[in-house]
Parts: structure tokens; C-alpha cells; sequence
């Protein structure tokens, strides 16, 4: 037992779980914690917003695979982190938010800056704590940490009164954590895995369906070497982009509203399909009834409530995607001999073949073209972040990524402003890796302030704008289905090369391709922050889509 | 296919802590749940709360239901109960008008009947205390709605299970 403040009892208790990094900014009601970091080792990276704090540690918690930490005074403070917290509990992201709060004496009271935080983000964290005692502190920092990190990931938020921070008490710091009404279940209950098996050993059209679940549980080989034995194509979800390197000839890249032509196509004539570590959202599945009607559907999810939310599957399973993958792959290893060759993968052939001209990829600067070359350029591990939008969707299609956590774009939550300050904290968990945001200008506004930070902490990252001056998704839409009456969308033209030089980062113009890359190349020698503002035709569509409320059948592909 | 809208019993053990109530009831408004009752109160545990919700729905409404409650870390026990082994309750109390001495010699009459008590008398009106199963105390409140119900507070049902 030892004698500390709360705030000295917090920051101990986060060096007990490793943190090595906070992205946060301070304020009235938090101020009792930043005079304690002042003396610690945990590096403090200030942030411009508190929205791009929260974006940062949700990026270097999935470049890192570790909890991100971000930390936000009471009030506006707090409520400024809401969208980057419901960020990353929509892509189940690990997170330990802190929050300050007005002493307890005068919670409830409409104090200055006083907000009822925990009300607030309770649809929107796996937990929230509100410790009313400095010696609670050790534990609920315990507990917080074990919630974020296990299970399906997601973000905990700890809010923290004043006069908690201040107060002293006899800490006792544990090594284990016990929550009585919290036990994921990791291992598969055994008769469904029977089932699985028996399923997939019958199958002649077997399609794996991953999901961002296969990354988070490190899951990737185990689902290449099912895919490979079974000789079953794969389709991703938007978050499970990544899951198996895209060059692999099995992957069909991501499925969806703006997915792949093959995958969307070939997801349809599938008898069996293993969905693995995913949701089945609207945005991957289309119009829901039509989504494998004939298909027999086995669901693994380490989460029970997935299963049969919104899609009634054939055979669950609940466990650890990882877990339950080898033991589904060890058990099919011994039933199945590896085939080179067959049918359904005649077929895989066959559409590949089919739709290779169909997508029109453009030349020069156009997006389709432009992200392929880039991808030349880059190293394998290079990571990606996306904002969102037109940038996103073309970032997904036409970028193909080959290692798992190289690829990170707010999938759930659609976050404009999400991919630049994740970029800054993919660079902080990744400082030896190239870092790249590909964003579109609207998104770029929403949180550009972060040059700030990515200049004065010197984290270089790259950001390429493909600068339409439009909300260009929203365009996409009214030009299709709106007979072309813009409403809204019309941006203006901004001088991103000139906004970077005057945080202090280098800024480019582009104005063909060949420069383009010669700039990246540069950038990525470089160490300050490179904004590349890449102008493009404020008419470039993103194709393939399939319209919102339909089918995947009804992909357009041009 | 639409499965049939049952009534369901869940009972749930929770965490006896400030906020539990708030994480569980807003959860079903997130998701989309419509309650019919919540009822909540101590346990033989003082650490542990039951919580006991009535909801109209089909089975995979409820399954989904189920599945959402525990996951919320402050929960520690769901179980849908079976209307067959389960013992259940509710309480009522019944403002009801009187006009004279007939309508009040009445309703002690029915009062009875119903095995249910006046707890209160004043010259204009009575108060009755039910209990019983949610039918009989909608079926009293049929009967007492002829002399003219002025309040009517209900407690939601509460339920366990059978030996």
C-alpha cells in the first residue's frame, strides 16, 4: 500500500499497463494530471481538438494492435471527444478515454464546464467509470485497460473528478482483474465447430466472407491457409481490408456498396459461405434480404450479439476468430487434401477475366490510376489512412493493401476529419514506416489543424488530398440520383499547398502524374509533414456502386 | 417470415450500483426495444440487484435482447423465463370514486373478492392495493372501472422462478 494522489495514482497505473504515448489536451478540469505527466515518462502529444486526440489514439491503437489513450478535459473538452470515441467504438477499436470533471461537490449542479459525460457516452463505450474516491483509481485503470483490450475490442472512458485527482489515499495496485459480469468467451463450443466442418468439407462453392475481427484477433495467416485448403475465394469487408495481402490470386478484394465487381458478384453464387469477424452492415451486404438467400451461412464472432442481428446465419460459432479458426483448420487439414485447382476456381478465373475491362481505371491524375501508381511507389508495410468520402472508396478499391494494420479508414462511423490525426498516431505507434493519408478536401478541413501537432511533435506523415473542392460522395450521389441538382457541395477551391507551408510542413501542386510520383518519392525521404494537394475533375464518380436500398446484383460498373 | 409477438419475462441479476438502471434502460431504447414493464429492487445479496422486464416480441426480438443485456459489463445474469414454472407478480393500487354508501359497500364487496384490500378511505374516494398475475389485476380494474377510476399505479411485474 502506498500513499499517492489520484492523478499520481492514475499516471502510475498507466505506466503499469505500458502506456507509452497520451494524446490529449488539457484544461481547467484535468489540470491535477497534466502537472503529474509533466515529471513522467509518458510521452504527451498535444492535440489542436479534441476530436482529433481521440482520432490519433484510435489510429495508433490499430497501426500498434496496442490501447490507444486520449485524454480530454470536463465539459466541451469531453464532449469534443464524443465523435472520435464513437469512432472507434463502431470499428471496435481498443480505447481508454480520461476525461476531467468538475469536483464532486458540484456534480449535478450546472457547474462551469460541467457535463454528464458518463450519460452521454454510455451508447457509446463498452464501459464508463466515474471513480468517486482517489483509491478506486488503481482498479477502475485495471479493469478499464482489460475491457478495451479483450473481448471485442472497444473504448472505455474514465471520467475523473477533480477533487479525486487531488485527494490522497492508500493505493493499492492490482495485478489481476476480476469483473463478475465480464467473461468473453474465447473457445468454440465444440459441436458447432463440428458443424462448421461438416458444412465446409461438403462445400463446392465455399467463400470466405472476412471481416475486421480477423485483424484484431491477428487472425490473417490462419485465414490465408483455411482460404488455400479449402481453395475457397475471399471477400473482405471494408474493415477486414487487409485481413489477406490483395495480391493473393484467392482475394476478391471488398465486398459492398462500392466493392470489387468479382467479389460482388461471385459472393452471390457461393453455397457456402464462412463470415468471419463481421457485422453484415448495410454498407457491405446491400439490400439485406437479397444477400445469399441460398447460401448456407456459418458466423464466427467473438461478440454473441453479432450473431443474428441482422442476418440470420445456419451454423454460429462465438469464440476468438483465431482460436477458432485453427482449430476449425487443424480439424480440415486432416479431412481435406489441398486442391491446385477445381471448378469454382475455374470460375474465380472466369469473372476476373470478364470484368478486367469492364471498370474504367482512367489515366494521369485520376483516382483509380493515380492510387495504383502510388502503390508502386510505396513499400508493402506502408500504411494507409483514409478520410472519408469519395477518397475513401477509391483508397479501397484501386489501393491494394498486403499486410494487415496497414490499412485504417473509419468504417462504421463514416468520421470526416478521421484520416489525418490517425495518421499522425499510426506514425507515433509506426514511427519506422511510411504513413500516408489519402484524403479528399472536404474531409481535410474538418481537422487540417492537425498539421500543428504532426509539425511541432515532428511526426512526418504524407497527406494526398484529392482536391475536387466538393463534397464529392454526397456530388456523386445528386449527380446520379438527384438529376445533377447540387445542394451543398460546392466547396470552393482552397490552396492546400500554401495551408501547409504556413503550419510549416512542405506543400505541393501537382499537376501531372510523373510529379505526383517524383513528390512522393521525395516525402517519403523526408522527415517534416508533405501535404500533396492533388486537383482533380470534380466529376470523377466512384465505380463500382451499388445504389443505397438495393442488391448486390445490382452493382453499376460505370 | 414473422414469428408470433409473445409477451416475455427476462429476469436479470445487475450490479446494485448507481447508473445500471440508466445503462440497461437505454440500451433498449438504442436498439430499438419497446418495454412493456421494468421493475427493479433488492436481492437476498445487497450487492446484487434484480431487474425483471416485460417485452412484446418474437423470439429472435427477445434472443437479440438477451444477447445486447449481457453484454453490458454491469449484468451479470439474463434468463427468459417460462410462464409455466414461473411465479409472478404485480401490484396495484386503485383510486377509485365513490358516490355513496352503496357504491362503497360494493367495492369492499369486489375488494374481497379479488382477495385485495382498502388501504385508504375518504369521503369522496377509496384506495385499493392488488396483487396478483398482470390478468387479475386487469381484470379488477375492469370491474372497478364502473364506479370510475380516479389514479391508477401499477409496479411493473416481478418474477421468479419456480422451486
Amino acid at each position: 500500500m502506498v500513499k499517492m494522489s489520484g492523478a499520481q495514482a492514475l499516471i502510475e497505473a498507466l505506466y503499469k499497463e505500458k502506456v507509452e504515448v497520451i494524446f490529449g489536451l488539457p484544461g481547467g478540469a484535468i489540470i491535477p494530471v497534466y502537472d503529474v505527466l509533466r515529471d513522467s515518462k509518458i510521452r504527451h502529444i498535444l492535440g489542436r481538438h479534441e476530436q482529433s486526440v481521440a482520432h490519433m489514439a484510435d489510429g495508433y491503437a490499430r497501426a500498434s494492435g496496442k490501447v490507444g489513450v486520449c485524454m480530454a478535459t470536463s465539459g466541451p473538452g469531453a464532449t469534443n471527444l464524443v465523435t472520435g470515441i464513437a469512432n472507434a467504438y463502431m470499428d471496435s477499436a481498443p480505447m481508454v478515454a480520461i476525461t476531467g470533471q468538475v469536483p464532486t461537490s458540484l456534480i449535478g449542479k450546472d457547474a462551469f464546464q460541467e457535463v454528464d459525460i458518463i450519460g452521454i457516452t454510455t451508447p457509446i463505450t463498452k464501459h464508463n467509470y466515474q471513480p468517486r474516491h482517489a483509491s478506486e483509481i488503481p482498479n477502475t485503470i485495471k479493469m478499464a485497460f482489460h475491457i478495451a483490450s479483450t473481448g471485442r475490442p472497444g473504448p472505455v472512458l474514465i471520467d475523473l473528478p477533480k477533487n479525486v485527482q487531488n485527494d490522497t489515499a492508500d493505493m493499492i495496485f492490482p495485478n489481476k482483474v476480476e469483473i463478475r459480469g465480464y467473461k468473453p468467451n474465447k473457445f468454440p463450443h465444440t459441436l458447432q465447430v463440428e458443424k462448421v466442418i461438416k458444412l465446409l468439407t461438403k462445400a463446392e462453392k465455399p467463400i470466405i466472407m472476412a471481416g475486421g475481427g480477423i485483424i484484431l484477433s491477428n487472425a490473417s495467416l490462419k485465414l490465408q491457409a483455411m482460404a488455400e485448403l479449402l481453395l475457397a475465394p475471399v471477400v473482405t469487408t471494408f474493415m477486414g481490408k487487409g485481413s489477406i495481402p490483395e495480391n493473393h490470386p484467392l482475394s476478391l478484394g471488398v465486398l459492398g456498396m462500392h466493392g470489387s465487381a468479382e467479389a460482388n458478384r461471385l459472393i452471390l453464387e457461393a453455397d457456402v459461405l464462412l463470415a468471419a469477424g463481421i457485422r453484415f452492415s448495410d454498407r457491405t451486404t446491400g439490400k439485406i434480404e437479397e444477400f445469399c438467400q441460398d447460401t448456407k451461412i456459418i458466423q464466427i464472432d467473438i461478440d454473441p450479439s453479432e450473431i443474428g442481428k441482422n442476418k440470420t446465419v445456419d451454423v454460429p460459432i462465438v469464440g476468438d476468430l483465431n482460436k477458432t479458426l485453427t482449430m476449425l483448420y487443424d480439424s480440415l487439414a486432416k479431412l481435406l487434401e489441398k486442391k491446385e485447382d477445381n471448378l469454382w476456381f475455374k470460375r474465380v478465373r472466369q469473372i476476373r477475366e470478364e470484368f478486367k475491362d469492364k471498370i474504367d481505371q482512367g489515366e494521369g491524375l485520376a483516382p483509380p490510376n493515380l492510387l495504383k501508381k502510388l502503390r508502386e511507389v510505396l513499400p508493402h508495410n506502408s500504411i494507409i489512412t483514409t478520410e472519408v468520402g469519395q477518397n475513401q472508396m477509391w483508397a479501397s478499391l484501386y489501393f491494394k493493401v498486403y499486410e494487415p494494420r496497414t490499412f485504417i479508414s473509419s468504417g462504421g462511423l463514416g468520421t470526416m476529419g478521421f484520416g489525418f490525426p490517425a495518421s499522425i498516431g499510426a506514425k507515433v505507434a509506426k514511427p519506422d514506416v511510411p504513413v500516408l493519408d489519402i484524403a479528399g478536401d472536404g474531409s481535410f478541413m474538418m481537422t487540417s489543424n492537425s498539421l500543428a501537432t504532426s509539425i511541432s511533435e515532428k511526426i512526418p506523415v504524407i497527406v494526398v488530398i484529392l482536391n475536387n473542392s466538393m463534397l464529392g460522395m454526397v456530388a456523386q450521389w445528386q449527380r446520379m440520383f438527384y438529376k445533377r441538382r447540387y445542394s451543398a457541395v460546392e466547396l470552393g477551391a482552397y490552396n492546400f499547398e500554401k495551408l501547409a507551408k504556413a503550419f510549416g510542413a512542405q506543400g505541393f501542386r501537382i499537376g501531372s502524374l510523373e510529379e505526383f510520383i517524383k513528390v512522393v518519392k521525395s516525402a517519403l525521404k523526408s522527415e517534416v509533414t508533405t501535404v500533396i494537394d492533388v486537383p482533380i475533375s470534380p466529376e470523377e464518380n466512384v465505380f463500382p456502386m451499388v445504389p443505397a436500398g438495393k442488391g448486390l446484383k445490382d452493382t453499376i460498373y460505370r | 417470415m414473422k414469428s408470433r409477438v409473445m409477451t416475455y419475462i427476462i429476469s436479470t441479476i445487475v450490479e446494485n450500483k448507481p447508473g445500471v438502471l440508466h445503462k440497461a434502460s437505454n440500451m433498449f431504447r438504442c436498439r430499438d426495444f419497446n418495454i412493456d414493464s421494468i421493475s427493479v429492487g433488492p436481492t437476498e445479496r445487497e450487492d446484487l440487484s434484480r431487474m425483471t422486464i416485460t417485452i412484446d416480441g418474437d423470439k429472435a426480438t427477445v434472443e437479440q435482447l438477451v444477447k445486447q443485456l449481457s453484454k453490458l459489463i454491469d449484468v451479470l445474469k439474463v434468463s427468459v423465463l417460462s410462464p409455466e414454472s414461473t411465479v409472478v407478480r404485480e401490484l396495484a393500487l386503485v383510486k377509485l370514486h365513490v358516490t355513496d354508501a352503496k357504491a362503497r359497500s360494493d367495492i369492499i364487496n369486489y375488494a374481497n373478492v379479488f382477495r385485495s384490500r382498502v388501504v385508504d378511505v375518504a369521503s369522496g374516494s377509496i384506495t385499493i392495493e392488488v396483487t396478483g398475475s398482470p390478468d387479475k389485476i386487469d381484470a379488477f380494474l375492469t370491474l372497478a372501472s364502473t364506479f370510475g377510476i380516479k389514479e391508477i399505479a401499477r409496479t411493473g411485474i416481478t418474477a421468479l422462478v419456480r422451486g
